[in-house]
């Protein structure tokens, strides 16, 4: 029956038509013509419709990504490979990366998310960290759209049905609505793993004549086309793309992580990578690319889940929990014991060759020969046209005489608590397994998620961050702030950055206002990196974000980790101590374009977002991390989306034990501007009365101003003479609002 | 005092357990492999937390039947220790050791958050180091956490003082709003009839250390160790 209807499948005749419908443009498949010096067949056109995708070639992306610094002292793996990796100390490293599931997230949202988990756990281990926190990245349409319920119940469960089953803690993330992403929600996620810096993995393939070994499930016809599907915009018949979303297995891909960190304990790997976007096609010809060599594949071996599928299906599955493994000669036997102990196929499919060609072959007959670097180092590289959108200029205009001051500024304050943005995330997190491998220190909730590395007396900070709406408004310095503000968070709690991984999503590169956005952004990015030392080391972008041509927002996402030396000296964001002098580093200034309160309370998405000086900044980050070295800070949190009176509100409410606070008014500007303003480069923190002259002093070394807000205790939240509200009611307000929309 | 803890296919919570009882509470523990037998001497089996199998079936319903369960059964009913966390609770109510299942949470959502609990009986040697009415705070993190049994199994199980943690609000009261999932009597952990195999949702290997928020859980292993050598004291 299988060789019946495989016959039945014999490969279409290549035509304008079908190099067409692979999204391969007239100009490309003459480079095609020109590498294979002859017509590709039916396999070899996908196998180059997925390689010379969007998605695996970075080709709209490339020119402007090398910009980023990527190079630090911590640095032992930039981008490039399947993750980052930074040094630590004592022998060990870190391994992350963030990357986006945005389009099958929206097509089925449960699977979408929960594949976009296993695919980045999969980065992580495949380096030989054994992951150990994850978080997440959410952006979804209005709360008030018919599907956003839907598709956030779906993402959430899916995302936790993932993470929970393989056992690795959702210790952060951050979740917002914006219209903009009605038609194009945002998934991106975010892995951490722990390596000893002796034992990093890469995906090579090296040495003539080495066995390549498939690993754990079997492929089936799912996914086929996922990196293409991921390299388009959306239309409504688009949404009927559901076959193109992969079904993800946790448990096979539980058992995967213990078998490939069992064998990695013994010297039998030459090179490993993950089959994850365009399948067993990309990870074979990358590690052949990286290694300067060729590889042979025989497809006949790979283990299979359903009958008749043929060579093209087989070359472009993206079937989840998959590995590639270039193995030392003589080792086969004893991988294939430790997987039989995990009860999971480990087949040798192919091997290493000298002639630098990618060949495929399928019962005896070759099915695909093509040069590696055709697919790898010469994949097209596209220098897009760029336009600064003609309404940016308009966008920008804000004239604060038009928006009128609230009357009763207390009443607004509860309104931005309870806007879906600003309130609490518990109902999402709550979701996740957040404390398994005992290492949360700090769970979901606060500036960053602190972990503890087991052995040492260190902790790892974890942050992910990004202000669209700021990015849509000024892309440079949106792109400036998300790296800034990330870097801020980490400071809260007292952790000095190390590194950065970025997920940078877009609507359509062939669209000159996105290409416009995405340069500035960049821009901002570099420059903000260059000006704190945080290196990229990883990343991921995720262009055609759009829906009947209509753009998201410009979303770069930063996830960043920060090194703790001590981690019994973390502070948290929340108030603890009645009578902690409350303090303000850093200065409000008149500053409500681009705010949550214009959009939430006034409906307005205009003006320019808050000016950031990244000198002040860097000054800002460093007094906290410093004070908080002394041990002077009792809590410590970022004044960002809702200013200050929110910032507050939360230092008052996000702890376990609610705590009043008393401050005074003391900048002279418009009242909803000194609460709601979002001046950048700004730390709420409380200590004791008696360290105050301290932290003055070292404020002032740092030229960072400093003003004494007022004091923590009682059960009002007071802010003379503007609001005065009972604790508890901001805490109900603040706690019920998403559930309460979500039902 | 020696520990074995489990590891079957999806088990997560394993090397909690093992991390938790060495480093924190310097205890001795040997990882066992569900595809063995049940072989050396043991004082306490443990059986972690998880997705043994995947849990695509019935929680804990294929782990009843891997080869090690035989040796636990076996060890229980000699007078053996067994303590079942999460999925082991599941595990342990499948394989019959303890009564009544743990069924979807009544949100239907997984949930994952720090509860106080309640210590009901401090006759058993999983809680002989604690006090009736003593307040835990530990976490739980499970889908199907719902403690349910039938009108008959549950006035057995009071009459015989088998519930040993109920969830409680923060001043000590067994509150609707403190019941995380919908357990019937908010109940977190119960014991058997001899008093030797216990099962609980919330994960005392994630609370013994201050620095995770809680030393609460190592009240419960050493309570544990306690009882053991207090037993091999007796037996000299």
């Amino acid at each position: 029956m299988s060789e019946a209807r495989a016959e039945q499948h014999a490969a279409p005749m290549v035509t304008p038509e079908l190099v067409s419908s692979h999204g391969i443009g007239a100009d490309e498949y003459q480079k095609i013509l020109k590498a294979l010096g002859r017509p590709p067949s039916y396999t070899e056109l996908g196998v180059f419709s997925v390689m010379w995708s969007e998605h695996c070639s970075y080709k709209s992306s490339r020119t402007y990504l090398k910009n980023l610094p990527t190079e630090g002292p911590r640095v032992l793996q930039g981008p490039g490979e399947n993750a980052g990796v930074v040094d630590i100390g004592g022998g060990l490293a870190v391994a992350f990366k963030i990357e986006s599931h945005n389009h099958p997230s929206f097509i089925e949202p449960y699977q979408g998310a929960a594949t976009g988990v296993g695919g980045i756990l999969r980065d992580i281990f495949t380096m030989g960290a054994r992951p150990i926190a994850s978080l997440n990245s959410l952006r979804f349409g209005s709360i008030d759209h018919p599907r956003t319920g839907y598709l956030l119940s779906g993402v959430v469960a899916g995302i936790g049905g993932y993470g929970n089953c393989i056992g690795v803690p959702t210790v952060g993330g951050e979740c917002y609505f914006d219209e903009c992403y009605n038609a194009n929600i945002l998934v991106n996620a975010f892995t951490l793993g722990i390596v000893k810096k002796k034992q990093i993995f890469t995906g090579i393939a090296k040495g003539v004549g080495n066995p390549v070994i498939y690993v754990g499930s079997k492929t089936g016809r799912d996914g086929i086309h996922g990196a293409t599907m991921a390299s388009e915009s959306f239309s409504e018949e688009k949404e009927q793309r559901r076959p193109t979303v992969q079904v993800g297995d946790p448990f096979t891909e539980k058992l995967l992580l213990e078998a490939c960190l069992e064998l990695m304990e013994k010297d039998f790997i030459v090179g490993i990578q993950d089959m994850g976007a365009a399948g067993l096609t990309s990870s074979s010809s990358e590690m052949a690319g990286r290694g300067g060599c060729g590889i042979e594949l025989d497809l006949s071996a790979v283990p299979l889940r359903e009958s008749g599928m043929t060579p093209y299906e087989i070359l472009l599955s993206e079937s989840q929990e998959r590995m590639l493994l270039v193995a030392k000669r003589g080792t086969e036997a004893e991988i294939q014991q430790i997987f039989e102990k995990w009860d999971l196929d480990a087949v040798v499919i192919g091997r290493v060759t000298a002639d630098q060609q990618f060949r495929a072959t399928w019962r005896g007959e070759e099915v695909a020969n093509i040069p590696i670097r055709a697919l790898t180092r010469e994949a097209p590289v596209y220098q897009r046209p760029a336009a600064r959108p003609p309404r940016q200029d308009q966008l920008q205009q804000l004239d604060l005489a038009t928006v009128k001051e609230p009357k009763d500024l207390g009443a607004t304050l509860k309104q931005l608590l309870s806007a879906p943005n600003l309130a609490s995330k518990e109902w999402i997190y709550r979701q996740y397994d957040q404390f398994v491998r005992s290492n949360t220190v700090l769970a979901p909730g606060a500036d960053a998620a602190v972990i503890r590395v087991k052995g040492t007396t260190k902790g790892l900070a974890l942050t992910v961050d990004g202000n669209s709406r700021y990015c849509y408004l000024d892309p440079y310095v949106g792109g400036v702030i998300a790296v800034a503000e990330a870097a801020r968070n980490l400071a809260c709690v007292g952790a000095r950055p190390i590194g950065l991984s970025d997920c940078l999503n877009f609507g359509s590169p062939e669209n000159p206002e996105v290409m416009w956005q995405f340069s500035q952004v960049i821009q901002g990015m570099r420059d903000a990196c260059l000006a704190l030392n945080v290196p990229v080391v990883s990343g991921n972008v995720s262009f055609y974000n759009e829906t009947d041509g209509t753009p998201i927002f410009p979303t770069p996402i930063i996830g960043m980790v920060g090194l703790i030396e001590k981690i019994h000296r973390v502070v948290t964001p929340w108030f603890n101590s009645p009578g902690a002098v409350v303090a303000l580093l850093g200065r409000t200034r008149e500053e409500l374009g681009g705010s949550e309160y214009l959009k939430w309370v006034h409906g307005l998405t205009r003006g320019t977002p808050p000016w950031i000086d990244l000198k002040m900044e860097q000054a800002v980050q460093l007094c906290c991390l410093e004070a908080i070295d002394q041990e002077l800070l009792l809590s410590a949190h970022d004044v960002s989306d809702g200013g200050l009176a929110v910032a507050l509100a939360e230092c008052c409410i996000g702890g376990e034990k609610p705590l009043g606070v008393r401050i005074e008014r003391h900048e002279m500007i418009r009242g909803d501007a000194f609460l709601f303003s979002e001046s950048q480069s700004r730390i709420v923190a409380s200590l004791k009365e008696g360290s105050v002259e301290r932290l003055k002093e070292i404020a002032a070394r740092h030229n960072v101003p400093l003003q004494v807000l007022g004091v923590v205790g009682g059960s009002r939240f007071t802010i003379q003479p503007l609001i005065q509200l009972p604790i508890d009611e901001l805490k109900t307000t603040w706690s019920t609002a998403l559930p309460a929309r979500l039902k | 005092m020696r520990w074995g803890v489990i590891t079957f296919p999806g088990s997560c919570d394993d090397h909690d357990v093992v991390d938790s009882l060495k480093s924190e509470l310097g205890q001795k523990v040997k990882l066992l492999w569900h595809k063995d037998e049940l072989a050396g001497n043991f004082d306490c089996i443990v059986l972690p937390g998880g997705f043994s199998y995947g849990d695509y079936l019935r929680c804990g319903a294929m782990a009843r039947f891997s080869p090690i369960l035989r040796g636990v059964i076996k060890f229980a009913q000699n007078g053996g220790l067994v303590l079942g966390i999460c999925n082991g609770f599941q595990i342990l109510c499948e394989a019959g050791l303890l009564p009544g299942a743990l069924v979807r949470n009544a949100n239907l959502q997984f949930i994952c958050q720090p509860v106080y609990l309640r210590v009901e009986e401090s006759d058993a040697p999983f809680t002989s180091g604690l006090k009736r009415g003593e307040i835990l705070k530990m976490p739980v993190k499970h889908g199907e956490g719902c403690y349910y049994a039938d009108r008959a199994t549950l006035e057995r199980l009071h009459k015989n003082r088998q519930v040993l943690l109920r969830y409680v609000d923060v001043k000590g009261k067994p509150s609707a709003s403190a019941n995380p999932n919908g357990s019937v009597d908010n109940i977190a952990g119960i014991c058997n009839e001899q008093r030797n195999v216990f099962g609980l949702m919330p994960h005392p290997e994630d609370a013994c250390s201050k620095l995770l928020g809680s030393e609460d859980g190592a009240k419960i292993f050493n309570s544990i160790a306690a009882a053991c050598a207090e037993k091999a004291s007796a037996h000299v």
